[in-house]
């Protein structure tokens, strides 16, 4: 079941919490993602969202998308204002104030919003152990501002502050590891999820629900508009990203890590760079200084993280 | 009328805030605001007081947890000091913005560079324009009561916005002064539990804080801004409210002599106590002399200020921050904007006085009364502008 890579639309409750009429761009992968995970949360939820693509495209006054409470503060601190909310509900709950029921306190950002900027307040969230769940909505790299690099911006992709040119090949730095920063808080759940795989999604989602205390989630969000890609291609890119391993699905629970879409075959990553123009130089690029090409460089840190997580998942479950 | 009891003033403040049975608090440790967040620990391992305090990894996160606390319909209390309200400085536009009744205990402490952990204004004069009431207070009995105050201001549907509570660091936060706690039933009479004109509830969910567009952003700009002004009167009923209650008077400027004084004092804080102190003695000697003590910094009383300073004939404005580059330091400022704009043709003179925990003795007042009033006799200032007190050359 959790395996099942087909989409079943049936599964799903009807119920929709993002309306119809957002202002996301055409094919957005991310709030594809948030419109999925909120129709597994559902009503009881309250979001505290972190500036960016989100936020903007979601709350325009007069409008608004969000058929659940939510509030927006600031760019770095969505985690500190899910503290603060969920601590509020504990007290309120104690003292007879509100209504004892589960509520689902969720805080949202981007890449930048969580890796960068905010990685502070979530550090200090997680290692609290509120009970909440952190959603990182990963479209790598600054999207909102017009496509600037973060630290979640992968190897070799062109940006307007890491644009490929003659002496650069777009961003010099690996992917940061999110997911293994949040894991090294001890918290309960992380997982990585992709809407490209919604039944993954689905039960990552509904699990993470049941489990009390901090959980991380980390969103693959894809982004035609920043990744100069077809807006049709979103779901096929997102696949890729799985099968080449250049974003492989897994969950850690309570420190055991499990893999939740295997893929000891995988394609060449060239599959995957191919589909967008912001690696497009990377495909023509000669050899570097260590005598490997851009594209050899990649598929050897794809393999090696991947093998990295197999052992992970091997040793946690001997 | 309860006991006076020996009390230090931050312990005073951290008792006042159990009294208002705040629900959550969130702070980060600075000094030397410490010994509030420390009593307000005690308050709730002891299970004195039934509130969650969130122990953050920053201010920055401190004021964004009251944030969503606020939101969430808890009432929420946080304390901080300069370098941590700097840090706050994003938030605080917010949580007003938001109008979210969030009261902030801020012991006022001098900015870095260079880092001293001493007393002055600079701090809560660098965020004189986000949004919040603000308060200044003289003593123990005001900075407890001032903070049982703020709750009930903050929260009325008609204000809705956050309070800051300025008191002196050390040399209030650290002194131990007679302070009359009242009783929880007066407080309970006085304060009735908080009840959130929005929040974030799941069976009427919100949208709050979303994307201001231009067609949009004024008007919710000037609702705030005919917030914080209407809060006057919102602030003055609580005042009348308080008296019968504790028997102990506010005003949004305090007075002493000013009635027939040729030369008033305006400043703000503790240091109004040691102005008193030497008005009392010159008056004493014959001067006709007096002191206005800004207690409602935000929003500014202009109407009592005024009618404060109506027969002076010289005002002496005591600063305790610099506005570097500017007309004047920002008290000074500001009360001769307001001249100008009202047409008073009242002679300012201007002094700068205990940055960064210089200590400003009787003498030294004494002094700038002396200046004053030989200005007033047409003798000429030594400079333009404002003069800094104890500045070694």
């Amino acid at each position: 079941m959790e395996n099942m890579n087909v989409f079943v639309a049936r599964l799903l409750p009807s119920a929709e919490y993002i309306e119809k009429g957002h202002r996301a761009c055409q094919g957005c992968g991310e709030i594809l993602a948030v419109r999925l995970i909120h129709k597994v949360l559902g009503k009881n939820t309250i979001v505290a969202c972190a500036t960016g693509c989100m936020e903007i495209v979601t709350s325009s006054t007069p409008d608004t998308a969000w058929k659940i409470p939510w509030l927006h503060v600031a760019f770095e601190n969505a985690a500190a204002v899910a503290s603060g909310i969920e601590s509020a509900y504990r007290v309120l709950r104690r003292k007879g104030k509100v209504p004892d029921r589960k509520i689902n306190f969720v805080a949202m950002g981007g890449d930048g919003g969580t890796a960068d900027i905010g990685i502070q307040a979530l550090s200090g969230a997680l290692e609290r152990g509120h009970d909440f769940m952190y959603i990182c909505y990963d479209n790598e790299a600054y999207m909102n501002t017009g496509i600037q690099r973060s630290s979640l911006t992968p190897y070799g992709a062109s940006t307007t502050t890491s644009p490929s040119g003659k002496k650069s090949i777009g961003q010099m730095t690996w992917k940061k590891n999110m997911v293994e920063i949040a894991v090294a808080h001890g918290i309960p759940y992380a997982a990585t999820l992709n809407p490209s795989f919604p039944i993954d999604l689905v039960m990552k989602v509904k699990k993470a629900m049941s489990i009390k205390g901090p959980k991380y989630l980390h969103v693959y969000s894809q982004c035609p508009t920043g990744w100069r890609c077809p807006s049709d291609m979103t779901i096929q890119v997102g696949r890729l990203a799985v099968l080449t391993g250049v974003f492989p699905l897994y969950e850690v629970e309570n420190g055991r890590y499990r893999i939740t879409v295997p893929t000891p075959k995988r394609l060449p990553v060239e599959r995957y760079l191919e589909t967008q123009r912001r690696f497009a130089h990377l495909l023509k690029a000669g050899v570097m200084e260590d005598g490997l090409t851009p594209v050899e460089k990649i598929q050897k840190r794809v393999d090696e993280e991947y093998s990295k997580l197999e052992l992970k998942e091997k040793m946690t479950h001997g | 009328m309860g006991k006076l009891k020996g009390m230090e003033v931050s312990i005073a403040i951290a008792e006042a805030v159990k009294l208002a049975r705040c629900d959550v608090i969130s702070a980060y440790p600075i000094t030397p605001q410490t010994h509030v967040v420390e009593h307000l620990s005690e308050l709730v391992a002891n299970g004195e007081l039934d509130a969650e305090f969130i122990l953050v990894e920053s201010e920055h996160s401190a004021l964004s947890a009251c944030v969503g606390a606020s939101a969430a319909g808890a009432r929420t209390f946080t304390s901080t000091s300069a370098q941590g309200l700097a840090l706050m400085h994003e938030i605080l536009f917010i949580a007003s913005g938001l109008r979210l009744p969030i009261v902030m205990a801020l012991a006022n402490r001098s900015l870095s560079a260079p880092l001293s952990i001493w007393n002055d204004h600079s701090d809560t004069m660098a965020e004189r324009d986000c949004g919040w009431i603000q308060f200044f207070v003289e003593n123990g009995q005001e900075a407890c009561d001032f903070t049982i105050q703020a709750f009930k201001i903050a929260e009325n549907p008609q204000v809705s916005l956050p309070v800051i509570i300025n008191f002196d660091g050390f040399i209030l936060s650290h002194m131990i002064e007679p302070i009359e706690l009242p009783s929880q039933e007066d407080v309970d009479r006085f304060l009735p539990p908080f009840e959130p004109v929005r929040k974030l509830d799941v069976s009427k969910p919100r949208t709050i804080g979303p994307v201001g567009i231009p067609e949009i952003y004024t008007e919710a700009h000037m609702a705030q801004e005919n917030a914080i002004r209407q809060s006057l009167e919102v602030i003055l009923t609580c005042w009348n409210e308080w008296e019968r209650l504790c028997g102990r008077k506010y005003e949004p400027v305090a007075t002493y002599g000013t009635e027939d004084a040729d030369i008033v004092f305006v400043a703000q804080g503790a240091l109004c106590e040691s102005i008193r102190t030497t008005v009392k003695k010159l008056r004493g000697e014959g001067e006709k002399v007096g002191i206005a003590s800004i207690k409602l910094w935000r929003p500014f009383p202009d109407l009592h200020f005024l009618k404060v300073i109506e027969k002076a004939r010289l005002i002496i404005v005591v600063d305790r921050a610099i506005s570097f580059g500017g007309p004047g330091g920002p008290l000074a400022s500001e009360i001769k904007g307001l001249l100008f704009d009202k047409g008073k043709n009242i002679k300012v003179v201007e002094f700068i006085a205990g940055l960064g925990g210089r200590n400003v003795s009787i003498g030294d007042i004494e002094g700038m009364y002396r200046k004053a009033k030989g200005i007033l006799k047409g003798e000429k200032a030594k400079k333009e502008g404002f003069e800094i007190i104890g500045l070694r050359v």
